[in-house]
């Protein structure tokens, strides 16, 4: 490739043909300020903050902008100044400034360009729009009154997901990033996958807070609340407290949730060993009576909700288990009231997950045992931190704890759980041992692993190979349904995660998911499963006891009634009946 | 004393459009003939030689955009002609697709043979509703006597034309906002990474032109690039349809040479102002062209003479107001369109104009300040530097040259209790 040298700032830097100006100046310590720009998304250029002078009087997007050989390019002139200044006060005088109410206050990109421009005085008058929140779902909140319309979640939306429910409406000062018709996000066929929420640079989409009602739990007496957290969360807390991504945190976890008040504190780990014996059990009884194939995961909530909205026809492929979450929150009602002689009512289950589609899933009626809710509130990976915070504990210095027992005891399977392929490396290592009766040689299966959107295994079980496949983003698991539709798959097994990189790349997540990002907390939790004593469910002695004491055999009758559930297709306009949560802001709209 | 030539506007209301014959008795389609003989390279070269730029307001040289055009390999090509003449206070366009639609086609065509393309697309305002179907007429008609579909006259060219149409948005004059409203989206502009003429419409190679420029390649052909460049000055060569409007007697759009003055487009041609009334300012170029005042009016129109003094000739459009317009009341109006039109992707243009508006209504009411004179004037110049595209980056244009010619009417209009605060 032909490089190019070029004059950025009086400094002369040679790149490759293509680099963005963006990117050259990088090269030379300079860093043009940005906002509608994102790591992972295509160049959009339309806040036009990083505009740089390229010749006397001519400015140019840093962004979308190649470099030309021989170029000159000027990043502090006084036009450019004047004119980024100039783009930036027109924002603010558009964005609510109540900023330190904000929910990103602190980690708003715009913010960060106002503390480098300090823009103390504007002749500008403000006017903010009077734009309803929409609180009408359990898991996303979108303040469209502090969009900055720079089109990255449209982008997530409709590119890496494939839901295409965010797009944009009207023009000039009404145009707006709305779901079509401006419906509510309860109205339309959203997932609640909250990617939106990670990518947006304000406060105009986030997870819907639910700290205060676990705060009012932990201050109730007679409740016992117990806390499960997912396997994503260990990896991915720390970057709150400044940890570098990918820091296991467990131990500190744990210490903290005991600080914050609560009973006990588990692992949803635990469940998704029981996952795994219940799911690979339901392979093989679906290969051995000839059920249906390919059989597909179904621990993703949101993808679970975009099958039932889009492909509501392949609802069969579904396995029939709940997700860990649920399962544990069925356990948590049921066989560990008993064990304590609690009544289900006293028990206030708590989860912490990196993912607000988790808050939705928590909310369907299929989700209860024995008339009790299965998990009461579930807080994402930012609220737990926020909790954290607002307790004054000092996280990263904090002494580490352990999990408390039975649900405690997990192994390396669970821990994967949290990142794309990891449920299928659980289930093939417990699977091909109860099938073979061998003991597995290498329990890493590096086909399954890596961020590549689909990827493929076979696994021979006593000579019968079968095939696996691997999705994660929605966009990607639409390839593969499309293909069962087609009647063109020849997968036996195949796993889907809703977000980019499984679950540690969920949307609840702490803010700033790069794809980088995302690779480190992958290899955080596989430094976790490398270093666990027993790395295969089916060898975790808690759930083996659990079927001894409890639920008989997995599949089995008490199986079948807490830890399976069923799915129905999803209808733009869903039945309020159909969420145990109650909100009377959805049913106003019409 | 009749200043106008007639070169494009040679076949106007001489033949019904419904009828081909009449226009082929007309000499309709000998450029086409000529054209096949003379071979895409020479065109090209012809075309370079005439001088002809984009007559839709950005003037790039057509003979150079064909050239791009033509060298760019692709089994389907297209051809969009860009009729959706938007621009306040343009209607040229309008008269060509109305009196002369074969012309047009015929241009169409030549461009298809020169750049090898297979797809035409006129896009047509929503606005002139009542030609979608007397074009389409048209092109049935062409289309029947051989001059469009397989082979045409037997050069081996395969093309077709289709008539489309958009909502009426003012930004889909822009052509890539054009290329999204062809493909079913919303009319907003796209990100630029490779040339329109690589990748347009559906991703494909695509020629965008506006219709006068189409129109004025068949007569270019036709007389002779020499006999054309006699027209207009030795940098702005040939001949301008003009849509003239406002206050004058004779409004109405009329072809003239480059470097008439524009004293002699509005008193020889225009019969001077209504009523008997002074010339106060113009407006060149429709509501995104510069204000040229009254004092100006004895420099000519062509393109070097105008950006002297920061207008352009634009679309073609040349608004005249009187003495009893105020110059803050006509920026308003030129705001009001621009708030309505802005498609709201980028900052500078969805925030600015709303900013300009609130501004400029200070003015007109009388309660502006003397801040608001240097506030608008900077958010005016954000928006001229840092739009995405180009009617944002334009927008502001009126009001820029307003202030620098007509101070005296901002001054006019601030509030005096807080002036002297």
């Amino acid at each position: 490739m032909k490089n190019c040298t070029i004059t950025i700032d009086n400094k002369e830097v040679t790149v490759p043909e293509g680099t963005s100006i963006l990117e050259a100046a990088k090269k030379v310590s300079i860093n043009i300020p940005t906002l509608c720009n994102h790591p992972d998304q295509t160049v959009k250029a339309n806040c036009r903050i990083c505009l740089v002078e390229t010749k006397p009087g001519k400015l140019e997007t840093a962004c979308s902008t190649k470099v030309r050989d021989g170029m000159t390019i000027n990043t502090v002139s006084k036009l450019v100044r004047d004119t980024q200044r100039g783009v930036l006060e027109l924002i603010l005088a558009n964005h609510p400034q109540d900023c330190l109410k904000c929910i990103r206050n602190g980690k708003c990109e715009l913010q960060k360009l106002c503390e480098m421009f300090h823009i103390s005085k504007s002749n500008l008058e403000d006017e903010i729009d009077a734009l309803e929140k929409d609180e009408s779902n359990p898991s996303i909140v979108r303040d469209h009154s502090k969009c900055i319309k720079c089109n990255r979640c449209i982008e997530v939306c409709q590119e890496v997901q494939g839901v295409s429910i965010l797009s944009h409406a009207h023009r000039s000062t009404k145009y707006c990033i709305t779901p079509a018709f401006e419906k509510k996000l309860v109205n339309t066929l959203c997932v609640f996958c909250g990617q939106c929420t990670s990518v947006c640079p304000v406060g105009a989409l986030y997870e819907k807070d639910d700290t205060e009602k676990v705060w009012n739990a932990l201050y109730n007496d007679n409740l016992h609340v117990i806390v499960q957290i997912a396997p994503a969360v260990r990896v991915s807390i720390g970057e709150e407290f400044g940890a570098k991504p990918g820091t296991k945190v467990t131990g500190k976890v744990v210490a903290a949730l005991r600080r914050l008040g609560f009973d006990k504190v588990f692992d949803t780990d635990f469940t998704a060993d029981l996952t795994i014996m219940e799911e690979g059990h339901e392979l093989l009884d679906r290969i051995n009576r000839g059920g249906t194939l390919p059989m597909i995961t179904s621990c993703s909530p949101g993808w679970i909700n975009y099958i039932e909205g889009f492909y509501p026809q392949l609802l069969d492929h579904l396995s029939s288990c709940k997700s860990p979450q649920q399962m544990f929150g069925a356990l948590s009602k049921t066989y560990y009231a008993k064990k304590l002689d609690l009544d289900p009512s006293q028990i206030f289950t708590v989860s912490i997950m990196p993912c607000t589609a988790k808050k939705y899933e928590a909310e369907r009626k299929e989700m209860s045992s024995y008339g009790y809710r299965d998990v009461d509130a579930v807080l994402t990976t930012r609220e737990l931190a926020r909790m954290i915070k607002s307790a004054s504990i000092d996280f990263l210095n904090i002494e580490e704890e352990n999990f408390d027992e039975p649900f405690g005891i997990t192994t390396g399977a669970g821990v994967i759980f949290g990142v794309t392929g990891g449920v299928m490396e659980a289930a093939l290592r417990t699977v091909y041992e109860v099938v073979t009766e061998h003991e597995l040689e290498n329990l890493d299966f590096m086909d399954v692993r890596g961020l590549e959107g689909i990827k493929e295994a076979t696994v021979d079980l006593n000579g019968t190979p079968i095939k696996v496949a691997v999705a994660h983003g929605l966009s990607n698991a639409k390839k593969i349904l499309n293909q069962i539709n087609e009647g063109k798959s020849d997968y036996t097994f195949i796993e889907v995660m809703c977000c980019p990189g499984g679950c540690i790349g969920g949307g609840g997540q702490p803010i700033g998911s790069t794809m980088k990002v995302r690779e480190e907390r992958i290899k955080g939790i596989y430094d976790v499963d490398k270093v666990m004593p027993l790395r295969k469910s089916h060898e975790n002695p808690a759930v083996k006891e659990l079927y001894e004491e409890f639920l008989g055999q997995p599949l089995g009758k008490i199986s079948h009634k807490l830890l399976h559930t069923t799915y129905s297709p999803r209808s733009e306009k869903i039945d309020f009946d159909y969420l145990q949560w109650n909100n009377e802001i959805a049913l106003t709209e019409e | 004393m009749n200043r106008t030539v007639n070169i494009i506007s040679k076949n106007f209301k001489k033949y019904n459009p419904e009828s081909i014959e009449e226009y082929l008795e007309l000499g309709g389609f000998e450029a086409l003939k000529k054209a096949i003989e003379m071979g895409p390279q020479e065109i090209i070269s012809t075309l370079k030689t005439s001088g002809l730029k984009g007559r839709g307001g950005a003037a790039f040289s057509t003979g150079r955009k064909w050239e791009y055009s033509a060298n760019v390999k692709g089994d389907k090509k297209f051809i969009i002609c860009n009729a959706d003449e938007g621009e306040p206070a343009t209607f040229k366009d309008r008269y060509l697709l109305e009196y002369d639609p074969f012309k047009v086609i015929e241009g169409m065509i030549i461009a298809a043979y020169t750049t090898g393309s297979t797809d035409g697309y006129i896009y047509i305002r929503e606005e002139y509703k009542y030609l979608h179907n007397k074009v389409r007429k048209a092109i049935e008609l062409a289309e029947k006597h051989g001059f469009l579909g397989k082979n045409i006259l037997g050069s081996g060219l395969n093309f077709n034309i289709k008539v489309v149409s958009g909502a009426g948005a003012y930004v889909c004059g822009e052509s890539t906002a054009l290329i999204e409203s062809i493909e079913g989206k919303s009319g907003r502009p796209r990100l630029k990474l490779t040339r329109t003429s690589k990748q347009g419409l559906f991703g494909l190679p695509t020629l965008v032109n506006n219709v006068e420029t189409l129109a004025a390649v068949p007569p270019i052909l036709e007389m002779g690039v020499e006999e054309y460049i006699k027209y207009g000055t030795h940098t702005s060569k040939g001949t301008k349809l003009i849509s003239l409007c406002g206050n004058v007697n004779k409004p109405g759009a009329y072809e003239v040479p480059f470097g008439i003055t524009l004293r002699e487009i509005i008193y020889d041609i225009g019969g001077g102002i209504k009523d008997g009334k002074q010339l106060k300012f113009l407006q060149l170029g429709g509501a995104s062209g510069a204000i040229i005042p009254a004092k100006l009016i004895d420099i000519k129109y062509c393109y070097e003479d105008l950006e002297e003094h920061g207008a352009s000739v634009g679309s073609g459009a040349i608004l005249v107001a009187d003495e009893t317009n105020k110059v803050t009341h006509f920026l308003k109006s030129v705001q009001d369109f621009f708030i309505h039109e802005s498609c709201g992707k980028c900052t500078p243009c969805r925030e600015g104009n709303r900013q300009l508006t609130k501004i400029i209504n200070r003015f007109v009411t009388g309660n502006a300040s003397v801040e608001d004179l240097k506030t608008v004037e900077k958010f005016a110049n954000v928006m001229k530097y840092a739009s995405f595209c180009g009617l944002g980056q334009t927008a502001p244009t009126a009001l820029l040259t307003a202030i620098k010619y007509f101070p005296v009417e901002f001054y006019q209009q601030i509030d005096r209790i807080r002036k002297t605060s």
